[in-house]
């Protein structure tokens, strides 16, 4: 088998979202690069993805974090651009800003609170949320419920057709001469000379470095590295309406309506291991409190539904690493591959790359929770 | 185009945009449409095209037309049945805030 391997520059274990986009990134920068996706088995949180690009609320407890989610922000509107003209696949981006409903007084202390907390976290160019009371929230989106009291609005926000994103970055691959190893599940990954070697059941592929970026994947990836990865899986429920007239203006953290005219619906948070069941209780709990937020929707069907795993840390944010027992071995591990997809392909491409981290990227490493 | 195999069944009749349908009993809306040489049965709520029948069995969402009032239904899982008034389904439904 050995003489048949394949070497690149760079082996990306994982084409999901965070995959594609940092081997989209790797590939500008003259590296070769091979993609090994797992087969249609695969958990795919990537394809089940809310499509929100949101920033506000983001790293309140690490404002690396914030300042990281709000980076990738920034740079999504060229980002957008950039790959739809490469492609010919737009992803849809559209960026009017986002609102998050406030239905108690306690929400509403708590949200306050927090826009406090991380006012300066972007020094001058500000947090770039803002508290609205209702008056001004029904200029903005009229045909809230009664029980929505006041909301918190961000201007960085914005959403974007998780598919299309990803099936623009796949295209983009192929456009830049990157290698794509479909139904190429790893098995084993080692040292191999200065590289690496992963072995998958139809051959095995070499790399200079390695990037792992196989979502709940790299849990069973990572220790064969020496690299410990802390995430668990979150479900998260989705319900979808047929497709209505333009009825939001913007998205919110619990709906967003997509340029097709259907109203995505969500927002559960479960704990049950790594099952994508749609179950009843939590769908009609995700469809009772959009209507409390919106009632219109009370008379739209729902088309179809459907479960997905997030990739969390213990504390929720993004952990990145780089190997010290292996040089040139990486894990990207985070729950917004859609709102970090333009940083995962610019920058972070690019510290990988270099083969080396921002000083404010090294927060993101597991470390943190070593003394915990 | 679609023909019958067997064409003296048709005994059912509804409406379709005010012209008079005749559909065998355990027709579809869609297979009567299909049968009658209708094939634009909604315009796309994105561009504005025509649209019609495509997988016939209730998983793409294309052949959507308004029954009895009733907007967005799926004209392929909609059995015929005397009467029925059915129109094409003109781009996105305007919901009342």
């Amino acid at each position: 088998m050995n003489n048949n391997s394949i070497t690149s520059d760079v082996l990306v274990v994982g084409g999901g979202l965070v995959g594609a986009a940092i081997a989209w990134g790797l590939l500008d920068r003259g590296l070769t690069v091979t993609v090994l996706d797992e087969g249609d088995i695969a958990l795919r949180a990537s394809r089940g993805n809310f499509g929100l690009v949101w920033v506000q609320s983001k790293g309140d407890k690490m404002h690396e974090y914030a300042r990281w989610t709000r980076r990738s922000a920034d740079l999504w509107p060229d980002f957008a651009e950039h790959l739809a003209e490469e492609t010919g696949i737009s992803p849809n981006y559209e960026k009017p800003g986002g609102l998050h409903f406030i239905l108690s007084e306690e929400e509403d202390r708590r949200v306050r609170a927090q826009h406090q907390r991380m006012h300066d976290v972007n020094g001058e160019r500000g947090y770039g949320a803002e508290m609205l009371d209702r008056q001004q929230l029904d200029k903005l989106v009229p045909g809230l419920g009664p029980e929505v009291i006041s909301g918190s609005y961000c201007k960085h926000d914005g959403h974007a057709n998780p598919l299309l994103l990803l099936h623009a970055l796949h295209k983009g691959l192929g456009l830049r001469g990157g290698r794509y190893i479909p139904d190429g599940r790893v098995e084993t990954l080692e040292r191999d000379g200065d590289g690496f070697r992963a072995t998958t059941s139809h051959g095995s592929y070499l790399g200079g470095r390695i990037v792992l970026a196989a979502g709940h994947g790299n849990k069973v990836l990572g220790p064969m590295l020496g690299l410990d990865v802390p995430i668990h899986p979150e479900k998260g429920e989705i319900l979808v309406t047929e497709r209505v007239a333009p009825l939001l203006p913007m998205p919110t953290h619990v709906l967003r309506q997509t340029n097709e005219g259907t109203i995505m619906i969500g927002d559960s948070h479960e704990n049950t291991g790594y099952s994508t069941d749609s179950v009843i209780p939590v769908m009609s709990g995700i469809a009772q409190y959009a209507i409390r937020c919106f009632p219109a929707l009370r008379n739209l069907r729902v088309v179809r539904s459907w479960g997905a795993v997030r990739i969390l840390s213990t504390d929720g944010f993004p952990v990145y690493q780089q190997s010290t027992d292996f040089s040139g071995a990486y894990t990207i591990n985070c729950h917004s591959g859609v709102t970090l997809a333009a940083a995962h392909a610019g920058p972070l491409a690019r510290m990988i790359a270099e083969g080396e981290f921002e000083p404010e990227i090294t927060a993101f490493s597991p470390r943190r929770f070593d003394h915990a | 185009m679609p023909k019958r195999i067997d064409p003296d069944t048709e005994t059912v009749t509804f409406t379709f945009e005010g012209q008079i349908i005749r559909a065998r009993p355990g027709d579809t809306v869609a297979s009567a449409l299909a049968a009658s040489g209708i094939r634009h049965l909604r315009d796309s709520a994105v561009s504005g095209e025509p649209r019609g029948i495509f997988c016939m069995m209730g998983a793409c969402f294309d052949c959507l037309v308004e029954v009895n009032g009733q907007p967005n239904r799926q004209a392929c899982m909609t059995p015929v049945s005397q009467d029925l008034a059915v129109s094409r389904q003109r781009g996105g439904v305007e919901v009342k805030i």
